[in-house]
């Protein structure tokens, strides 16, 4: 049974709950996701939820089995895209999300062009020379980055904080728990991580440039 | 003397960023670096030359996401 849903009621939903003013400036706000995988996936479902009007999301990757532990995917998902995937599922929550799908690697050749238009970009790959690669292509450009660092394992979920390093970088998680095969990453902490990312992400989109 | 991360170290005056990173065991395709709050663009690490004072921030990723 689905229960129709149109843009009105979504609308005044989002008001109710944070305001015309915060409704407003979110959904004249467009956020890049790059990489979808246990933070990409939770951190664009907490973005849509939040009324961000327009989201890219970029991933060359398909949804694995061994993906379900930590990332915002269904069984049913298994084989697709994951910007599909993540795009359908955020359309669940808001048909009316303007949400833009890049399914491609980033390479330093193709990162200024697949992210232009965005000024605000959440960095949520695996691997840390992609994470080093998109990141200072970023803020050569001078756009704002949020990025994510160390998150694997079960240690305390206190160590995960976001960090200022300067006018427009910002870093979430313990910077030190690498993943590895004995250190794999597990849903509760990436979501901590992500979770830390979105959040900072909806604090500058409503004009607050601290952590705290 | 520089700060690295808030450390100071000395003897690394007159001193590239990319000398910097390679002998304090980075590696240079996991790091971004800032140097006073700006980040220094990876083509420019090697022309980038260290001065007493400077306060150099060096992120380096680990994996997972």
């Amino acid at each position: 049974m689905s229960v129709a849903v149109d843009f009105e009621m979504i609308k005044s939903a989002l008001i109710e709950r944070h305001g015309e003013e915060v409704y407003n400036t979110l959904k004249n706000a467009r956020v890049a996701v790059a990489g979808l995988g246990g933070l990409g996936s939770n951190i664009a479902m907490m973005l849509v939820r939040a009324g961000v009007g327009r989201l890219l999301l970029v991933d060359f990757d398909e949804v694995d089995i061994t993906n379900l532990n930590r990332q915002n995917y269904y069984i049913k998902h298994l084989g697709k895209k994951k910007t599909e995937a993540a795009r359908e599922l955020m359309w669940q929550i808001n048909p009316y999300a303007d949400i833009e799908i890049k399914t491609l690697r980033v390479t330093a050749e193709n990162v200024s062009e697949v992210f232009s238009g965005y000024e605000l970009v959440c960095e949520a790959f695996d691997r840390p020379e992609n994470k080093a690669l998109l990141v200072n292509a970023m803020l050569e450009e001078g756009k704002t980055v949020v990025c994510g660092s160390g998150m694997a394992g079960y240690l305390g979920a206190n160590s995960i904080t976001t960090k200022r390093l300067s006018d427009n970088f910002y870093i979430c998680g313990d910077r030190v728990t690498d993943s590895g095969d004995t250190n794999g990453l597990m849903s509760p902490r990436v979501t901590v991580c992500a979770a830390h990312q979105a959040n900072m992400i909806i604090r500058l989109l409503l004009g607050e440039r601290d952590t705290d | 003397m520089i700060f690295v991360n808030s450390e100071e170290l000395s003897g690394f005056e007159g001193v590239s960023v990319l000398e910097l990173i390679e002998k304090r065991k980075y590696k240079t395709a996991f790091v971004a670096v800032e140097l006073n709050g700006k980040i220094v663009p990876r083509a420019e690490y090697e022309s980038t030359v260290l001065k007493d004072g400077d306060k150099l921030e060096v992120v380096s990723f680990v994996g997972g996401g």
